[in-house]
């Protein structure tokens, strides 16, 4: 089977994501990056699926130099090759175009990516490219099975449970839940360094860089106005007055 | 030239959603600023009687694909018949909600249409005739300005953060023939499995009660759950919690889970790591419950308490009982 993960790199959760003076984006200075933790969860699938079936997994991941490390740390996970299209910024119409023309020489049976990326919180790059990939999706997955040429997938919605069918080849966005990302072992990380990794620039890609969508300003989050502590040693009496503030000055009980 | 706001009104099982009014109300400022007139696109079975719904929050015109076809929601089937009524009308601006099934249907869409989206937003404004898409990004550690290029100007909103306004129009229906080959369809819904009756949707909720690491295990919550109960609220979980296996995922808010706004979030036992505070920040008011005074919490909170959850969660369940 002839599988491809599409990974991004983000900054981690933890991250204290403070934004440029001038309000063109994020600073990067000692931000630790990590592979976007939805797509970990689309490359643990993408080898399991290998493991069962035969057949190779490439990772696929579009980004600034660095973005190599996410790429590498597929690879230590088990993953047979790499693709990474070098661009600095792509809009999520431009970033699924380019890895729908590098993906097309592929030529995959199953496409997993990340159900949304925690930087940009999107949640179209996976859908995009299906759609110019010409084949279907199932986004948000929990549970997947594989077989006779088909996939049968677990989608949670609100206050249910949907189990899906698509032919293949298909995308699959993967949701947490969907299984355990196995961590990179040592000799999976020396065999890594010695993986094939084909670096393309976006451009000879002939992908547009002029984005659909721009991000003309960023700002940081509005400041929330200073809360009110409830002092006091009783809590039947801390309760009370609690209640009675949300009920008469918030008025939202 | 492209004109006219439209949005995609989202129902279930026949019935609208309430977020499908939130979208139509948006839409009808905007349009009103733009003096243009917003149309509705309806698909599903059976679902052409709910058009005089979408009237009464402002909506010019309803499109309606009303077919067997689009008995379940499916990604393909409902894209290809939105896709191509937005096609023949070519309008100016097409907002959808940021809900599970619209969020699915509005990427397929952007990719679809070839245009540029704004997800999950939350606020929208008019500026030198182009629609300005405020965002949260990094799950509201930053908010982002989107100005889409490319027409239609797609956004999608965030349940439960736009005022629904009743401001009754025509709501004239114009049916459409989605026209959708049988074997074009990759995908079918086999099954929905409905989760416990009563649940409340965490993304949808007035009001959340959430539990963390300071829960000390499962059984525990049923004093959130009781307290849930009498509120209305939903009971969510902090990556902890979940993490230990006490609640399910879908329980999660957070970074990796749910990012959530409604207009009560009482934080019980939950220090306030960043990744959980970013999911959870924009409520519009918050209470922090935790024996620990230091906790990040408490900075993000309307209201504290500082004690211990178990002895005031119980006494709070008797103080509404006595005022609600």
């Amino acid at each position: 089977m002839n599988i491809v993960a599409c990974v991004k790199q983000v900054p981690d959760t933890e991250a204290l994501i403070k934004v440029k003076a001038d309000g063109s984006g994020i600073e990067e200075g000692g931000i630790k990056w990590v592979m976007n933790p939805y797509d970990e969860y689309g490359v643990e699938e993408a080898l399991k699926l290998k493991e069962k079936n035969g057949g190779e997994v490439t990772i696929v991941s579009l980004g600034p130099a660095r973005a190599m490390e996410s790429i590498r740390t597929a690879l230590a996970m088990g993953a047979e090759k790499g693709v990474h299209i070098t661009i600095d910024k792509a809009d999520e119409y431009n970033t699924a175009a380019a890895l729908a023309a590098a993906i097309k020489e592929i030529n995959p049976d199953i496409i997993f990516c990340g159900q949304r990326a925690i930087d940009d919180d999107s949640a179209q790059v996976g859908s995009i490219l299906a759609e110019l990939l010409g084949i279907p999706q199932i986004t948000i997955v929990t549970k997947l099975e594989v077989a006779d040429g088909k996939v049968k997938a677990v989608k949670p919605i609100e206050g249910a449970q949907l189990v899906i069918e698509s032919s293949m080849p298909c995308v699959i966005t993967a949701q947490k839940g969907l299984n355990e990302p196995r961590y990179a072992s040592l000799p999976g990380i020396m065999k890594a360094k010695k993986k094939p990794v084909d670096v393309k620039d976006a451009a000879a890609l002939g992908i547009s860089v002029e984005p659909k969508a721009k991000i003309v300003k960023m700002t940081p989050p509005p400041e929330r106005a200073p809360g009110k502590i409830i002092a006091g040693d009783d809590p039947a009496v801390k309760a009370a007055e609690l209640a009675k503030l949300l009920r008469e000055e918030a008025k939202v009980i | 030239m492209a004109k006219g706001v439209w949005i995609v009104a989202e129902q279930r099982g026949g019935a609208l959603r309430k977020v499908s009014f939130e979208i139509a109300s948006a839409a009808r400022k905007l349009a009103d600023q733009l003096g243009e007139e917003v149309s509705a696109v309806l698909v599903g079975s059976g679902i052409e009687g709910l058009a005089p719904e979408l009237a009464k929050y402002g909506v010019d015109k309803v499109y309606v694909a009303d077919d067997a076809i689009f008995a379940d929601y499916t990604t393909d089937a409902y894209s290809a018949a939105v896709a191509k009524v937005v096609k023949e009308n070519d309008p100016s601006i097409l907002l959808l909600a940021a809900s599970v099934q619209g969020k699915d249907l509005s990427a397929a869409l952007a990719g679809k249409l070839a245009t540029g989206m704004a997800s999950d937003c939350t606020d929208l404004k008019i500026e030198g005739g182009k629609m300005v898409a405020v965002r949260p990004m990094y799950a509201g550690k930053a908010f982002g300005e989107v100005v889409v290029e490319s027409y239609p100007q797609m956004a999608s909103l965030r349940p439960n953060v736009f005022p629904v306004v009743e401001n009754a129009k025509a709501g004239a229906v114009t049916k459409f023939d989605a026209a959708i080959p049988a074997d074009a369809l990759k995908t079918k819904v086999l099954e929905t499995q409905q989760d416990a009756s009563g649940k409340i949707e965490l993304t949808e909720a007035n009001i959340i009660i959430s539990g963390g690491r300071g829960m000390k295990g499962p059984d525990e919550y049923k004093l959130l759950e009781e307290l849930a109960g009498l509120l209305g609220a939903a009971v969510g979980a902090s990556r902890a919690a979940v993490d230990a296996g006490w609640r399910p995922q879908t329980d999660q808010v957070g970074q990796t889970g749910k990012v959530v706004s409604p207009n009560l979030y009482i934080a019980c036992g939950i220090s306030g790591a960043i990744q959980h505070l970013a999911g959870m920040s924009s409520s519009k008011y918050i209470v922090a419950i935790n024996k620990d005074e230091e906790a990040p919490i408490f900075a993000k909170a309307d209201y504290g308490i500082v004690d211990d959850l178990f002895k005031v969660v119980p006494e709070i369940t008797a103080a509404c009982k006595k005022i609600l």
